[in-house]
């Protein structure tokens, strides 16, 4: 296995609320090797665009990030504005959430091209602009449009080809095919999937929908109050998965062979700003015991690659 | 694309002058009796009958009226004078025409009112700018703070208290008028700072007025247009600050202020009357107070239909300028 593009470790991300402080991102630590694919899963609220956010080091204040990200083996965390400021999107990429509203209204497609390569000191000809629109299979007239001419799924594609651009050794997509319906969804995927193996560049893709994440991702993370409380190769965690959440998540997928009703799981996550002691997972955990009240469980090793943070976790 | 929005928009700006013009034709023969005996009649009771050659007017208003026409006839006549800038006779100037007395009042408003309404926006639009920037330094709130606090104090009483400030209790600008009585006006030095000194303090009331509400949308703009989402993926892009700065939020937030502009622009002359009335600025806003004073309905009516003309004309020009800022306004269909 090769270096790590990026390392991750006891990142945190903290808001400063009325309230008091409101830990957003707890203590989550991951590495991706080149051309691996993480998927970040977890429902709303957990944490996830929050982590990414704060990858891309553009967490702004009353929020605080700490903790370690090595970028190619450069400290994220320790770069100066400007070298901050190159290094996003030429070694690391977002394509936001809602990435249908991402795009300047009033700016051409070519121009919100252009001022990328301008900010990177590359030239911006009209045949590169053609090039990148076609490898995500739009027709280089695009480039001409404004964003409101072009459908959600073409806009989601234009994100795309600007991640892309400068050929990023990581991918940072957060939810890049929620707002498109399940057609779309798919093609946008696959032509992500395509392209980001083209630069071999690695991915974090962030989602809600196990299933579709299942076929796209070599690895699965599984985030809950914002901690990662799972993560492991996605085969291994579908088949056994060693956190109580994992399991519900998987279990709350709705089967093609037996129709039953779509099951949510029950209960509400804990406040971010008032955290009980123990296991965050306790207060909608079916297996919880008095030593998940006052003991929060480190992550353990379960099988090659996959951790899970419960106490439970080996006798799953 | 473009050229239908065109032609709709022109289309919208023809309907609303019809419309005003067809109400100034149709208001004094909707109100009872004969206008022009009314509107004599009354000016000959408040100047106790020292009017001049009452009958040669109403002759004169009469064969102007066309009263003994059908109303269709009228009707028409009405409009070829309109279209002929023909507006009539001032009743108490008689016989000056409302022409010539319009003509003569609005360079006076375009150049107050209009300089002192441009160079609030200016000020007013980079001073919000300027508070919204992320790296403003601290002094700059401290030195808009009055401006705000001006803003909430109506313009005519600013006026008021720059009148007694400046020109009564230490007298160093003129109390009125647009221009010293003794001079002749010329294209010289002495013309030019003689309209500029009594400009100031009129145009001092609006300024000092306007600055802090355009400032305040300004800010408030800024400030919701670098919360929206295209802002993250500019700065996730790597751009400058400078850059997302002038090109994603002050271009996207200038759209409202510019329309605001052109509004206010377009209601220039009944939107700050009471500065041409305060400081006797012979203005269109000064004339058409002193109309109204003396019953000089055709003037009245004259000056209306030029703002009527003038809000149509700015909003058009407006809807021109849109689309060249937010590409998004020719798609709309309304
Ligand atoms: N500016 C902020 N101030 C306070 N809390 C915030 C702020 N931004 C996000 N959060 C909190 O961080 C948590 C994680 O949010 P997010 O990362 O968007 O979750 P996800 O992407 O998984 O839906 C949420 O509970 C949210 O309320
Ligand atoms: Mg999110």
């Amino acid at each position: 296995m090769s270096a790590p593009v990026i390392e991750v470790a006891g990142l945190s991300v903290r808001y400063r609320t009325a309230k008091g402080p409101a830990l957003a991102v707890d203590d989550v630590g991951f590495a991706l090797s080149p051309g691996e694919r993480l998927g970040l899963v977890g429902e709303s609220g957990s944490g996830k665009s929050t982590t990414v956010l704060a990858l891309m080091r553009m967490i702004k204040p009353p929020g605080a990030i700490d903790g370690r990200i090595l970028l190619e083996g450069r400290d994220v965390l320790a770069l100066s504005e400007e070298e901050l400021r190159r290094a996003r999107f030429a070694r690391m990429s977002l394509v936001p959430q809602g990435a249908m509203s991402s795009l300047n209204p009033v700016l051409r497609i070519r121009s919100q091209f252009a001022d990328l390569f301008a900010a990177h000191g590359e030239r911006a000809d009209g045949h590169r602009i053609a090039a990148l629109l076609a490898r995500v299979g739009l027709p280089a007239g695009v480039a001409d449009r404004h964003p409101h001419e072009l459908s959600g799924g073409m806009k989601q594609r234009v994100c795309i080809a600007l991640a892309i651009a400068l050929t990023p050794a990581v991918i940072l997509a957060d939810e890049p095919t929620s707002a498109l319906d399940v057609v779309v969804q798919k093609q946008v995927l696959a032509t992500l999937g395509r392209v980001q193996q083209e630069i071999g560049a690695a991915i974090v893709l962030i989602g809600h929908d196990m299933a579709l994440m299942a076929h796209f991702v070599d690895r699965i993370g599984v985030m809950y109050a914002g901690r990662l409380v799972e993560t492991g190769p996605v085969k291994a965690v579908f088949r056994a998965p060693r956190h109580p959440y994992t399991r519900m998540l998987i279990g709350a997928l709705p089967s093609l062979t037996e129709r039953r009703a779509f099951q949510g799981i029950p209960g509400v996550p804990p406040s971010l700003t008032d955290r009980p002691p123990g296991c965050p997972f306790q207060t909608r955990c079916p297996a919880a015991e008095a030593r998940c009240r006052t003991e929060a469980p480190p992550a353990r090793t379960v099988g090659p690659g996959h951790e899970a943070a419960c106490h439970f976790a080996e006798a799953a | 694309m473009y050229l239908d929005y065109v032609i709709r928009r022109f289309g919208i700006m023809v309907l609303i002058f019809a419309l005003a013009v067809t109400i100034n034709f149709a208001l004094p023969r909707l109100s009872p009796g004969d206008p022009v005996e009314q509107q004599l009649s009354q000016l000959m009771a408040s100047s106790g009958g020292q009017v001049g050659d009452v009958r040669a007017m109403v002759e004169s208003y009469r064969q102007r009226f066309g009263l003994d026409q059908p109303v269709w006839r009228q009707y028409l006549d009405y409009w070829a004078m309109v279209l002929s800038l023909d507006l009539g006779f001032s009743l108490a100037n008689y016989p000056e025409r409302v022409g010539e007395s319009i003509a003569g009042a609005m360079p006076w408003t375009l150049g107050l009112l209009g300089m002192a309404t441009l160079i609030s926006f200016a000020a007013g639009t980079l001073l919000g700018g300027l508070l919204a920037w992320p790296r403003a330094p601290r002094w700059l709130g401290w030195f808009a703070a009055p401006f705000m606090v001006l803003s909430a104090i109506p313009y005519f009483l600013i006026g008021v208290i720059l009148l007694f400030l400046g020109a009564i209790v230490y007298r160093i600008f003129p109390a009125g008028g647009g221009f010293p009585f003794e001079l002749t006006p010329r294209a010289d030095w002495a013309t030019v700072s003689g309209i500029l000194w009594h400009a100031t303090l009129p145009a001092l009331s609006i300024v000092l007025a306007q600055i802090g509400a355009w400032a305040i949308g300004m800010r408030g703009m800024l400030v919701s247009v670098l919360g929206e989402d295209h802002i993250v993926l500019a700065e996730a892009k790597g751009l400058t600050q400078r850059r997302i700065f002038l090109w994603y939020a002050v271009r996207n937030a200038l759209l409202p202020q510019l329309t605001k502009l052109a509004l206010t622009l377009g209601h220039l002359v009944s939107g700050a009357i009471l500065v041409e009335v305060i400081f006797s600025y012979p203005g269109m806003g000064y004339r058409l107070y002193q109309a109204i004073q003396s019953k000089d309905y055709f003037v009245v009516q004259g000056i209306v239909l030029i703002l009527s003309l003038s809000i149509a004309v700015t909003m058009f020009i407006l809807d021109l300028l849109y689309p060249l800022i937010d590409p998004r306004i020719t798609n709309r269909r309304n």
